[in-house]
């Protein structure tokens, strides 16, 4: 076991158990934090794929934006401060033998595919230095990504604009006095 | 030795650790784990001398004294300050959730620390040279973010998680013209590495070639670190404290012990990437004159930052937003934008790149002057318009 | 050296573990949180697959930022309805947003 099989072997299981904790965590800010360390481990599996700049993003999209998010939410969205009432659906026995079934049926679609089982890794050449420089110019090739590009930033301005006139106060609670 | 020590020890620790049986690899692991360890120590060793340097000069802009009792010129205050915290006693509130209490102080701490891993301190000695360093420093000031929202949650106080989502809504929108002036250096450098970016800055300063993106930089950091104005968040006059209001002792040292050194921190980025790091005369046959430079430089743009400490007055939590998102963020939006065509411009059609960049900065900040002017303007005329009939029959009733 | 299956097998792991949150919890905010897990499972699927299948064609990557953005996109509108429903309803429970209007 060389010692990175083994560190992917904790960060995998942190990941793991982590997301087990944000799927049965009775109390929701529980259930946040622990989303957060999911998080952080699939940064580390990213440095681990040579996606450095991949695991930035992450931390910063992901830890640093939606899950601060969604603890504002959860801390706007409730009555007390403790959680009431059962966390699952009737159904909850359902789900668990759904989720199950597809995880079975993935490992052994996986099973049926002998070159991806033991594949390893290319090299990494001396051009893995320059993957950021490549990945910035690839998103704004005319020949390469650039409409996935302008189309994502298209979303995003949308997204913004949306959930900025829905999470607004009724207008007639607005107190300002101008009528610009 | 003489002219580069840091790869000479480096080179004397290897062949000292290789001699008593690990290989190469290992030793090499085992170097950096004690120089992360010995770089961590060092910079919260230097915050003693931080925290003096503050009060001192604070004091002094503030006509008085500071503290000149304890040891000689009061340097040994911090130290006794310190021991006065350690031995009070953690009082966890009622109900406080323990984990997540206990979790967020080291948390803010690490945030700090752990910018100190890619700034290049001198030619040969920097943390680690990891080439997504800016994205790194964004990533790592997020982590303390998140600590705060943390800490004052757990605090089982209403008035902590008020003062720790009005600091976590501030620090989140402050972000946004961090990252865009970030974008500045990378682009003049053509890569996000530190060390390539001061590498970069061999025949000019990129203060020089960005002063706005410069100015942006210096005013975002200093909102991320809390430091005046924008400190309304553990102000004691404000909010009481703040989010840090149920901690006591150790664990409020340790967020005092954060705050303190993120002021040193964001001076010592705004070093690296605009005003050259370790650039200096003779630093390349000369590594260790690197240091004298970088913390030379470090604490004149620390001075600045206390200076506006006690300067300015506090700003309200309104107006901090109303200044990010009116003010900085779409004029660093049009910083990139221009910096981006002018740098393109010069390479391209061979102009001057240090006069191209100068003209085009001189050219936005007109613009700036006359926007401001003009807004301030129709201001005026907008509180003028509401005001003077009610002051007139005012003045008339009194008359009579 | 790591086999490309571990990498999936724990991707397919994350992913179902998401979808046992989606289908099963019955806070809003909750099902969100699943929907991360998922996207993130995926997102380790698209890096995975970039580095030991083509390295040298940096789509894989491109396509990681895309979910990114979508991602953030997601969560921010549905957080938003979720407070605009707390508001109207006092609720964030999923099963008892059951009608279209009161």
């Amino acid at each position: 076991m060389t010692p990175v099989q083994g560190l992917f072997l904790v960060t995998a299981l942190a990941a793991v158990l982590s997301a087990i904790m944000v799927v049965t965590s009775p109390r929701l800010v529980h259930a946040a934090l622990w989303l957060i360390v999911t998080l952080a481990a699939v940064a580390v599996l990213f440095i681990l794929l040579d996606a450095a700049f991949l695991a930035m993003v992450q931390i910063v999209v992901y830890i640093g934006a939606i899950a601060i998010l969604i603890i504002f939410t959860v801390m706007l969205t409730r009555r007390v401060m403790a959680d009431t009432g059962p966390q699952m659906n009737r159904l909850w026995w359902l789900a668990a033998f759904i989720g199950l079934v597809l995880f079975g049926a993935l490992v052994a679609l996986l099973a049926q595919m002998p070159s991806w089982w033991t594949a390893t890794p290319p090299a990494a050449t001396e051009s893995f230095e320059l993957i950021v420089q490549d990945l910035g110019l690839s998103l704004v090739d005319l020949d390469r990504y650039i409409i996935p590009f302008e189309v994502a930033s298209v979303l995003l301005l949308a997204a913004l604009i949306g959930s900025i006139v829905l999470a607004r106060p009724p207008a007639d609670d607005l107190e300002t006095g101008e009528g610009e | 030795m003489i002219s580069d020590p840091f790869t000479w020890f480096g080179d004397l620790l290897r062949e000292f650790l290789v001699g008593l049986g690990l290989t190469t690899a290992q030793a090499t692991g085992l170097m950096q784990f004690l120089g992360a360890g010995a770089l961590a120590t060092a910079v919260l060793v230097l915050t003693f001398l931080l925290i003096w340097v503050e009060r001192k000069v604070l004091a002094r802009i503030q006509d008085r004294l500071g503290p000149n009792r304890v040891g000689p010129f009061g340097l040994l205050q911090t130290i006794a300050d310190a021991l006065k915290l350690l031995s009070k006693e953690i009082i966890i509130p009622s109900g406080a959730d323990k984990v997540v209490y206990f979790l967020a102080p080291p948390l803010a701490v690490m945030s700090v620390v752990g910018l100190w891993a890619v700034i290049p301190l001198a030619p040969n000695l920097v943390g680690t040279d990891i080439n997504v360093a800016a994205i790194y420093l964004i990533s790592i000031t997020a982590i303390g973010t998140l600590a705060i929202m943390l800490a004052g949650w757990s605090s089982n106080n209403k008035y902590a998680l008020l003062g720790a989502f009005r600091t976590v809504a501030m620090l989140i929108s402050y972000e946004v013209p961090m990252v865009l002036a970030l974008l500045v250096p990378t682009m003049l450098a053509g890569s996000m590495g530190t060390v390539a970016i001061v590498e970069a800055q061999r025949e000019m300063w990129f203060v020089v070639l960005a002063p706005l993106a410069a100015l942006v930089f210096f005013i975002s950091s200093m909102a991320e670190a809390g430091k005046a104005p924008f400190d309304l968040l553990e102000a004691e006059s404000e909010i009481v404290a703040g989010y840090n209001i149920e901690y006591s002792s150790m664990a409020f040292g340790m967020f005092f012990v954060g705050e303190f050194l993120h002021g040193f921190t964001l001076a010592a980025l705004t070093v690296t990437l605009f005003l050259g790091g370790w650039l200096g005369p003779f630093v390349d046959q000369y590594t260790w004159l690197g240091l004298i430079y970088f913390f030379g430089k470090t604490a004149i743009v620390y001075f600045a930052v206390i200076w506006i400490r006690g300067t300015l007055p506090r700003l309200r939590i309104d107006q901090v937003n109303a200044f990010n998102w009116k003010f900085l963020v779409p004029l660093a939006l049009v910083v990139v934008m221009v910096t981006a065509v002018a740098d393109k411009l010069a390479a391209d059609l061979g102009w001057n790149r240090t006069l191209t960049m100068i003209l085009a900065n001189a050219v936005m900040f007109a613009g700036i002057v006359v926007s401001v002017q003009l807004y301030a303007r129709r201001e005026r005329r907008r509180i003028e318009a509401a005001v003077p009939a009610s002051a007139g029959t005012a003045r008339l009733e009194s008359a009579s | 050296m790591i086999p490309l299956s571990w990498y999936l097998i724990l991707a397919a792991a994350l992913f179902c573990i998401g979808m046992y949150g989606v289908l099963g919890r019955r806070n809003a905010i909750a099902i969100l949180m699943g929907i991360e897990l998922m996207l993130n499972a995926v997102n380790i699927n698209l890096v995975a697959f970039w580095r030991y299948l083509s390295p040298q064609v940096i789509g894989g990557q491109v396509f990681t930022i895309i979910v990114f953005a979508v991602a953030a996109s997601e969560a921010a509108v549905g957080l938003a309805l979720i407070i605009s429903i707390y508001r109207q309803r006092s609720t964030v429970i999923a099963e008892e947003v059951d009608l279209m209007k009161w």
